[in-house]
C-alpha cells in the first residue's frame, strides 16, 4: 500500500484528533483546539479536513471528495488520490454510495443519511475573526456568549444595503449557544445543516476542530423583519432541469452568453441518467461529442 | 467551457511531469548533486533546517534541489517529512557556553575573555561580483591556526556579575512544544522563542527592523553573537546518564537593551535572545530584537501599540508555511462562493435601482 | 512484570483503533444507541469495551484516573505497557474508568473552563448491562427522543445544567458501549 501508516497519520496524532472530535460532538459548535500537523499538502488546501478524515476513516469506508460540489475539480482529485494511496479505501462519486464525504464549500444536494459522515474543510473557523482579529478577545466573547458585535455587523449591512450582505460562510447559532462558521458554503446550504449525518469541521492552519451531531439545532442568524433567506440563482439547471439545486453560472462564449448548471455534479449526472433534461442539454451534448 | 473542467486527474499528472522536466533544466548542463548543494549552498541549507525545524543538512539539500531553489517550498518539504518522524525522546538542553566557536563577536566590549573571533563572515567583504568565481577559479589555500580549546564564556555574564543586567530565571519545567500542542494565547517566552526560531526570516527581520525605526524601539546592542558547534546529549533511562548523540551548528545572539527601570525595578540592562540552527546570524539577531520587544509586559513597559509588541500578531503571522498556504489557496476554485456573491450584488443593485427610479419619477 | 500484561493490545493497531473510534464517535453523536467495541483484552475487572476505548483514546498525553476496583496492579501494569497514560487523582484526569459508585462524587472531575469547555473529563462508566429502555433522552444527536438505562437521572440533569461546561460519559459492558454527552437532557423513567 505505502510506507506510511494507515491513513498517513501516526496513531498518537490520530488519538489526539479523535479526542478533539469527541469533545467537539459533546459541545456542538465550539471550536476545540488541536495540534494540527503539517500535511503533505499546503495549508489552505484542506489540511484540517484531511486530518479529520484520516482520523475517521476505516478500511471499510467508501470515500467521496468534492470541491465546489464537484468530484473532478483538481483539489478533490488530489485529496481522493491521497486517501486511495495512504488508506486504501474505496472511493466513489455517488453521494449515496459514500460513507465519508469530505467537502470544500458545498453540502451535497441529496439528503445525507444517519450512516454517513460529512467532513468540511475550513479556512477560518472563527466566525468573529473579521470583526475582532484577536484570538484572546474572540475566545472571551464565546465564553461570555457575547455576540452583539455580530448582530451589529449584520444590522449595519441592512441599514446600508437593505439586506444582509453575507452570501457565503453565513454565521449560524448552534443549539442556542455557540455562534459557528459553517465554512464557506453558500448560504443556500445553511438549512441543510440540520441533518441525519454527523458533521465534522477541520481547520488545519488555525488548529481547530468542531462538530455537529445529527439533528442538531442550527439557526442562521437573522432579524425578525429581515429573515434569513437561502438564495440561489433564479433559474433551473440547463443540463438536468433541476429547480432545487445550487447553480454555477458558466460563461459560454465571447458574447457573454451564460448557462446555469448544478454545482453538485453527481446530483446533476444522476438526474440526467434518470431522464431529466435541461434547456441546453441537447446543445451541450453535441459540443462534447 | 463546462467540459474543460473535467479531466482534473490527467491535468495533475501532466503538470507533475512538466515540473520535473523544468526542475532538471537544460540536459546539456551537468546535474546538481545533493552533496554539492549541502557543501556549496550551506547558508540556504541552514535556513531550510532552521525554518523546517529539522537539523539534517542532507535532507535540507535534497529539499532545495527538489524545490528548484524555492526556499519556502523546501522548508515545506522538510516540515511535512518531519511531522511523520517517530519521537524517541528529548535531548538535554544544549550548553552554548561550551560551544566550539567559529565566530564570536561582541559589539559592547572592545575585547573580552575568549577574544573577538571574526570567523567566516561577509561583514567586511566588498560586495563586488567575483567574475573569477564564474570562471570556476580555485579557492586559495589558507594557512590554518591552532583551534582554541578553552571554553568561551558568555559576555552577558560579565555584566551580570555587577548586577547591571537582569538575571534570567532558570526553570526545570519542560517547555511546551509548538509542534505538538495547539498554540494557546497568551503564550509564554519559550513558546514565543520557538515560534521565532522557525519563523520566516524575512518576517522576523522586518519586525526587528521596525523596532529599530521606532515602533517599540528597545535600543539593542549585540552583546554577543556566536556561531559554532555544540554537543547534543540525551538522557537514556536504561543507562541512567546522558550520552552525546551528535553535534549541531548553532548561531546564538544575546542583545543588551536599555531599560529605564519601573516603579519596582531600578534601571538595568535587559536582554533579547536568539538561537537558530546553522550559521544564521541575520535571523538570530532579528529574533533577539523581536523577543525583546515581546517582553514589554513582563518588564513593566508600556504597550506602544507597535506590531512587534503584539504577541498574537507576531506569532500568528511568522510561520511562512502557514502564510504561504493560506495566501496561495486563493488560487483554488472559489466559484461557488463567487456565484453567491454575484447573486447578492445583482440583487442589491436591482433593489437600489428600483428604489432610485420612483424618486426620479416623482421629481419629474 | 507479569507476562499477561504484554497481551491484550490491538492485533492491528491502526485498523482496530479506527473501527473502535467510529463506534465511540457514533455513540457519542447519538445518545441512546449501543455499538460493539472490541479489540482489546484488558485484565479484570475492566471490560473489553472500556479497555478498547482506553487503547483508542488514551496515551502518555492523557492523565487517567482508575476508580475503585479498577485501580489494581493488573490494570495499572496493563495500562503502563500498552498505553503509558499517567495514573492520576480524579481532579487531574482527562479520562476516568470505574463503576458508578466508585466514580462518585462527580464534582471531583474537571468540567472545563468557560474559555476551554473541552478541558473536561470523560468518564467511562462500567455497567452490569446496557439497555435502550429507561430514562428519556432529548438533545443533539437525537431526532425526537431516545431511551437509555442510566444508573440515575439526577447526576446527568445536574451535569447538563453546567453546559457548555460539564462531563461526558461512556457506558461500557462486555463488548458494548453507549454514551451520554453533556448536551443530553435526561428525564427519569
Amino acid at each position: 500500500m505505502s510506507d506510511y501508516n494507515f491513513a498517513y497519520l501516526d496513531e498518537q496524532t490520530k488519538r489526539m484528533i479523535r479526542r478533539a472530535i469527541l469533545k467537539g460532538l459533546a459541545i456542538p459548535g465550539y471550536q476545540v483546539p488541536f495540534a494540527s500537523r503539517e500535511m503533505p499538502m499546503p495549508y489552505g488546501w484542506g489540511t484540517g479536513g484531511v486530518q479529520v478524515s484520516a482520523a475517521t476513516l476505516t478500511p471499510d469506508d467508501t470515500l467521496k471528495v468534492i470541491d465546489q460540489g464537484a468530484d473532478d475539480t483538481t483539489n478533490a482529485v488530489s485529496i481522493r488520490k491521497f486517501f486511495e494511496k495512504t488508506a486504501g479505501v474505496a472511493t466513489t462519486e455517488e453521494t449515496a454510495q459514500a460513507s465519508v464525504i469530505q467537502t470544500r464549500h458545498r453540502i451535497p444536494e441529496e439528503a445525507l443519511r444517519e450512516d454517513q459522515i460529512l467532513v468540511y474543510q475550513v479556512p477560518i473557523p472563527e466566525p468573529l475573526r473579521f470583526l475582532e482579529p484577536s484570538e484572546v478577545e474572540t475566545r472571551k466573547m464565546h465564553s461570555l456568549e457575547e455576540y452583539g458585535l455580530m448582530h451589529v455587523k449584520l444590522y449595519e449591512d441592512i441599514s446600508k444595503h437593505g439586506a444582509i450582505a453575507t452570501s457565503y460562510a453565513y454565521p449560524v447559532k448552534v443549539e442556542g449557544r455557540y455562534v459557528m462558521d459553517p465554512s464557506p458554503i453558500p448560504k443556500f446550504d445553511n438549512p441543510k445543516m440540520e441533518m441525519a449525518a454527523i458533521q465534522l469541521f477541520g481547520a488545519g492552519r488555525e488548529q481547530r476542530i468542531y462538530a455537529l451531531p445529527p439533528y442538531c439545532q442550527v439557526v442562521s442568524l437573522d432579524f425578525e423583519d429581515f429573515p434569513f433567506e437561502a438564495s440561489k440563482a433564479d433559474h433551473p439547471c440547463d443540463m438536468c432541469g433541476a429547480e432545487d439545486s445550487y447553480l454555477d453560472e458558466v460563461i459560454m462564449d465571447d458574447a457573454g452568453n451564460r448557462m446555469f448548471v448544478c454545482s453538485d455534479t453527481d446530483y446533476c449526472a444522476s438526474r440526467r441518467a434518470a431522464g431529466h433534461v435541461g434547456a441546453q442539454a441537447a446543445a451541450l451534448e453535441e459540443t462534447a461529442a | 467551457m463546462y467540459v474543460a473542467v473535467k479531466g482534473g486527474e490527467r491535468a495533475i499528472d501532466n503538470a507533475h511531469a512538466w515540473l520535473a522536466e523544468e526542475r532538471r533544466g537544460d540536459l546539456n548542463v551537468a546535474e546538481l548533486s545533493v552533496v554539492q548543494i549541502r557543501e556549496q549552498l550551506s547558508l540556504a541549507v541552514n535556513r531550510v533546517m532552521a525554518e523546517g525545524s529539522l537539523y539534517d543538512p542532507d535532507l535540507a539539500a535534497l529539499a532545495i534541489k527538489q524545490a528548484r531553489g524555492d526556499m519556502i517550498e523546501a522548508i515545506f518539504l522538510i516540515r511535512a517529512y518531519r511531522t511523520t518522524l517517530p519521537r524517541f525522546g528529548a535531548s538535554a538542553p544544549v550548553e552554548t557556553a561550551d560551544m566550539a566557536c567559529d565566530r564570536r563577536i561582541s559589539a559592547t566590549f572592545k575585547d573580552a575573555p575568549g577574544g573577538q573571533v571574526l570567523g567566516p563572515t561577509f561583514d567586511y567583504t566588498h560586495r563586488l561580483l567575483d567574475f573569477a568565481l564564474a570562471a570556476e577559479g580555485e579557492t586559495p589555500v589558507v594557512e590554518r591556526g591552532e583551534a582554541r580549546t578553552e571554553a568561551t564564556p558568555h559576555i552577558t555574564e560579565f555584566l551580570n556579575k555587577e548586577g547591571l543586567i537582569q538575571t534570567e530565571v532558570s526553570s526545570e519545567e519542560t517547555p511546551g512544544d509548538l509542534t505538538r500542542e495547539p498554540l494557546e494565547l497568551p503564550a509564554n517566552r519559550p513558546l514565543r522563542l520557538q515560534a521565532l526560531t522557525r519563523g520566516d526570516e524575512g518576517f522576523v527581520l522586518s519586525m526587528a527592523y521596525s523596532t529599530q525605526r521606532g515602533y517599540a524601539r528597545n535600543h539593542a546592542f549585540v552583546g554577543e553573537l556566536r556561531i559554532g558547534k555544540v554537543a547534543v546529549e540525551m538522557e537514556i533511562p536504561e543507562l541512567g546518564f546522558a550520552i552525546e548523540i551528535g553535534e549541531i551548528e548553532l548561531t546564538e545572539c544575546e542583545t543588551v537593551n536599555q531599560f529605564q527601570g519601573s516603579k519596582t525595578e531600578p534601571p538595568q540592562f535587559t536582554r533579547g535572545y536568539g538561537l537558530v540552527f546553522g550559521q544564521s546570524e541575520r535571523k538570530s539577531i532579528s529574533m533577539a530584537l523581536v523577543d525583546r520587544a515581546l517582553r514589554w509586559q513582563e518588564l513593566g513597559e508600556d504597550n506602544l501599540g507597535a506590531p512587534a509588541q503584539d504577541e498574537e500578531f507576531v506569532l500568528y503571522h511568522s510561520d511562512n508555511i502557514q502564510a504561504t498556504g493560506f495566501l496561495e489557496h486563493i488560487k483554488l476554485p472559489h466559484y461557488v462562493d463567487f456565484q453567491s456573491e454575484l447573486e447578492l450584488i445583482r440583487k442589491l443593485r436591482r433593489e437600489a435601482m428600483e428604489n432610485v427610479a420612483p424618486v426620479q419619477e416623482a421629481a419629474e | 512484570m507479569n507476562a499477561d500484561v504484554l497481551k491484550g493490545g490491538f492485533a492491528n493497531a491502526p485498523v482496530d483503533a479506527a473501527h473502535a473510534f467510529r463506534a465511540a464517535m457514533n455513540v457519542m453523536a447519538r445518545p441512546g444507541t449501543i455499538e460493539t467495541l472490541e479489540g482489546a483484552v484488558p485484565p479484570a475487572p475492566m471490560s473489553t469495551a472500556a479497555g478498547t476505548l482506553i487503547l483508542t483514546l488514551c496515551d502518555p498525553d492523557t492523565p487517567l484516573h482508575l476508580a475503585g476496583d479498577w485501580d489494581c496492579q493488573e490494570v495499572r501494569d496493563w495500562i503502563a505497557f500498552h498505553i503509558g497514560a499517567p495514573i492520576v487523582g480524579a481532579s487531574h484526569a482527562m479520562f476516568a474508568v470505574g463503576d458508578w459508585d466508585a466514580l462518585a462524587p462527580l464534582n471531583r472531575f474537571a468540567i472545563g473552563t468557560p474559555e476551554y469547555p473541552d478541558r473536561s473529563a470523560t468518564l467511562i462508566v462500567e455497567r452490569e448491562a446496557l439497555a435502550t429502555k429507561g430514562a428519556t433522552l432529548r438533545g443533539p444527536g437525537i431526532k425526537e427522543t431516545a431511551e437509555m438505562a442510566l444508573p440515575e437521572a439526577e447526576a446527568f440533569q445536574m451535569n447538563a445544567l453546567l453546559f457548555p461546561l460539564g462531563l461526558d460519559f461512556f457506558f461500557t459492558c462486555g463488548d458494548q458501549v453507549s454514551a451520554l454527552p453533556r448536551t443530553t437532557k435526561v428525564e427519569a423513567a
